[in-house]
């Protein structure tokens, strides 16, 4: 245990800040998992994975000397092709099938997808600098990076569009009905496959962003996926299914307790610390819903 | 279902053709010594495998070339079977059972990082196959009694205690304040450990002790304290991430810190990749291409440097180096056992006295290598171009250390 956050008062600040921008990171693979989720009833394992593809995009963009920013634009637009044709491949198989099946199939896909990169581009921990710099705060005693600033605004654009062509396109309200009703769609007239593809390949489209996002501001390995789906994954938990707002919130809110934890716990109960948050929630919530059980007598 | 089957046949195909190909191979067969070693190619020591892997094979055609090995009057070469432990410790214990059981060999080869070594060593201990390593450094591999284990390498916790004695140095013998921020697994830990005793031993002050996650990405929080603490020294080890993330954060974060001190920067490409915010940083290594050690086969550091860039088209990283130096010892004991009897063979080892262009080697009880001391080298930079220079030991110094590192605002 550590106290120095209290000793160092500014401290505080900087992890409040470190932890919002990082959460609205995560907020935006949430936001991803949330719909295809909400969508297709299919929890995605693979959705660090698709992140972490995305990033490599973008480090072979910066590798060929194109500025790995970018990034944010051609890594969604090849991801969203890759998420399309995996929904082709093999999740429009287990699409209507019990929750447990896709959750092997992703799983599955996730392992091919960490092996592959492995293979394809080597075992070694890669970066794209985007010499960005920094912005210094109360007399430099609290530092952000631009890349996290601007992987915050990014997050935030790509979130906004989404919800407004939800709202406002036509594939968008198909998505929404679908979610709402996928039989009740169909018989409307709703070509369900071709949403479902859609939406997969929209939330490999915000994974790629997101993955560029990660490979300018951390690092990115082939097996570093993990982490970001478990923290999508509990975030979705946190806002339930269809509640946008509810997932930034909780995002951030994962980002400043995750911050907070490193500082007060130490480094190694960072991720520890997300999977006691989450086992409380379910354990609260499992609390709350046996209060509202109804018995047949 | 037409797809399927052609799938079907495809794997049933590759299969047949991968078993038939297994063939058995004994100890020594005609005039080859045939040595076994699983190795990481693939999974996520694949890249630090597969130098392992160079290293050796640089080393096996050279000897080859320049007259094998002479035992008994009659000259043998070297031979390696390499099976892919996917870098899972299961896997290469299974993998070393099979070389011994099934294949025969009876001289092993070590595997890449201190994880594996460890899920090997039982086994080749309990077959009393002698084993050579060159890539696991864990202070916990030579502290348990094994016979058969032996590491060219220095081991982990006398890779970063130099600096804390430089440090103190440079503070006119005074004790300083050490903020350490090391992975969680066996071989920073080790490191660590050594850090500890040296903190011990020169009255200095641990500030700061975070320890970091296997997934680590992001060291913000530990850099942010480092910020408000101010300590003399920081020492960073968590393999190539490790290295990659401090760096980058340092820069980002503009954390100013009189010295910086960690472990894996010829391996994390530091100087590739992060070019000048990577300067002024020390870094612990076992091996450097200036140092002067010489021998037969690879004449020395600058020269084996040399010839490997030549042959693999990337400069060595000390990975390699140290793998080659493990066949150089298999040779000289094969030879001053004059036997391939595996007992005689482990004695020989036992005895080795000897010099590599890598270094000095000479095995304690434990089997690590005491003859060699870790070198310190600080990466500097001319303008753009940013080359590591070796800064301690003073013996083998080929620049003057840079102290304190100066703040990010006169850079």
């Amino acid at each position: 245990m550590d106290l120095l956050i209290f000793q160092v008062p500014i401290l505080m600040v900087q992890a409040s800040l470190d932890g919002i921008l990082l959460g609205i990171l995560f907020a935006l693979i949430a936001y991803g998992m949330a719909l295809q989720w909400g969508v297709m009833n299919i929890i995605n394992i693979a959705q660090g994975d698709l992140v972490i593809l995305g990033g490599y995009i973008t480090y072979f963009m910066y590798l060929s000397g194109i500025h790995p920013a970018l990034g944010v634009i051609v890594a969604p637009a090849i991801m969203y092709f890759v998420g399309v044709g995996l929904y082709k491949l093999v999740i429009n198989k287990v699409v209507d099938r019990d929750l447990f099946i896709s959750i092997l199939a992703t799983f599955g896909i996730s392992i091919l997808f960490m092996q592959l990169m492995n293979f394809a581009f080597g075992a070694d921990v890669v970066l794209a600098n985007s010499e960005f710099g920094t912005t210094m705060l109360f007399n430099n005693s609290v530092t952000l990076p631009n890349s996290k600033i601007f992987a915050a605004i990014i997050s935030i654009i790509f979130a906004i569009g989404l919800v407004i062509y939800m709202r406002k396109s036509k594939l968008g309200r198909a998505i929404r009905a679908t979610a709402q009703n996928a039989r009740a769609a169909k018989i409307l007239g709703v070509d369900t496959e071709k949403v479902y593809a859609a939406t997969f390949g929209i939330n490999a489209a915000l994974c790629g962003v997101a993955g560029a996002l990660v490979a300018i501001t951390f690092t990115i390995h082939p097996y570093m996926g993990l982490p970001y789906t478990i923290r999508s994954f509990m975030i979705v938990i946190i806002a339930g299914l269809g509640n946008l707002p509810g997932v930034a919130v909780s995002g951030m809110g994962l980002g400043v307790f995750e911050e907070f934890a490193d500082y007060i716990l130490g480094t190694e109960f960072r991720i520890g610390s997300v999977f006691m948050l989450l086992v409380l929630i379910l354990v609260y919530r499992r609390f709350k819903l046996s209060k509202k059980r109804e018995y047949l007598k | 279902m037409k797809l399927n089957k052609i799938i079907l046949s495809f794997v049933s195909a590759l299969a047949i053709l991968l078993s038939s190909s297994v063939t058995s191979f004994a100890k020594v067969v005609g005039d080859k010594i045939v040595l076994g070693s699983a190795i990481s190619l693939t999974g996520k020591y694949s890249s630090n495998g597969v130098h392992t892997q160079n290293g050796y094979n640089m080393a096996v055609d050279r000897i080859n070339s320049m007259g094998g090995v002479k035992v008994g009057g009659k000259t043998y070469k070297f031979e390696i079977i390499y099976y892919d432990d996917e870098s899972n410790p299961k896997r290469a214990a299974q993998l070393a059972e099979r070389l011994i059981k099934q294949d025969g060999v009876e001289f092993m080869l070590g595997p890449y990082s201190s994880g594996l070594t460890k899920a090997i060593a039982p086994v080749t201990e309990k077959y009393g196959v002698p084993m050579v390593e060159a890539n696991g450094a864990s202070r916990s591999l030579f502290t348990k009694g094994y016979k058969y284990l032996f590491a060219v390498l220095a081991p982990a916790n006398l890779y970063l205690d130099v600096a804390i004695d430089l440090a103190v140095e440079k503070n006119n013998g005074k004790p300083v304040s050490v903020a350490m921020a090391f992975e969680q697994d066996a071989f920073s830990q080790d490191v660590r450990l050594g850090v500890l005793d040296a903190i011990k031993r020169t009255g200095s002050k641990k500030v700061i002790d975070d320890k970091l996650p296997k997934e680590l990405n992001d060291m913000a929080a530990t850099l942010a304290k480092v910020k408000a603490v101010k300590p003399d020294v920081l020492v960073v080890s968590g393999h190539t991430k490790g290295a990659l993330t401090a760096i980058r954060q340092i820069a980002e974060m503009k954390v100013d810190v009189p010295m910086l001190a960690m472990t894996h920067c010829d391996a994390a490409k530091l100087s590739k990749q992060h070019g000048k915010n990577s300067q002024y940083a020390l870094c612990a290594s076992q091996w450097h291409k200036t140092l002067t050690y010489k021998d037969n086969f690879f004449k020395d550091g600058m020269t084996y440097d040399a010839d490997f860039t030549k042959e693999f088209g990337y400069a060595p990283p000390y990975q390699a180096a140290e793998s080659s130096a493990a066949l150089l010892v298999f040779k000289d004991a094969f030879e001053r056992a004059n036997s391939f009897d595996k007992v005689k063979v482990r004695d020989a080892l036992a005895d080795t006295n000897m010099q590599t262009f890598y270094g000095n080697i000479k095995f304690a009880e434990g089997g690590q290598n005491v003859d060699k001391p870790m070198v310190l080298f600080q990466v500097m930079c001319d303008g753009d171009k940013c080359e590591n220079k070796v800064v301690a030991p003073t013996k083998w110094a080929s620049a003057e250390l840079i102290h304190p590192i100066p703040s990010w605002s006169q850079r």
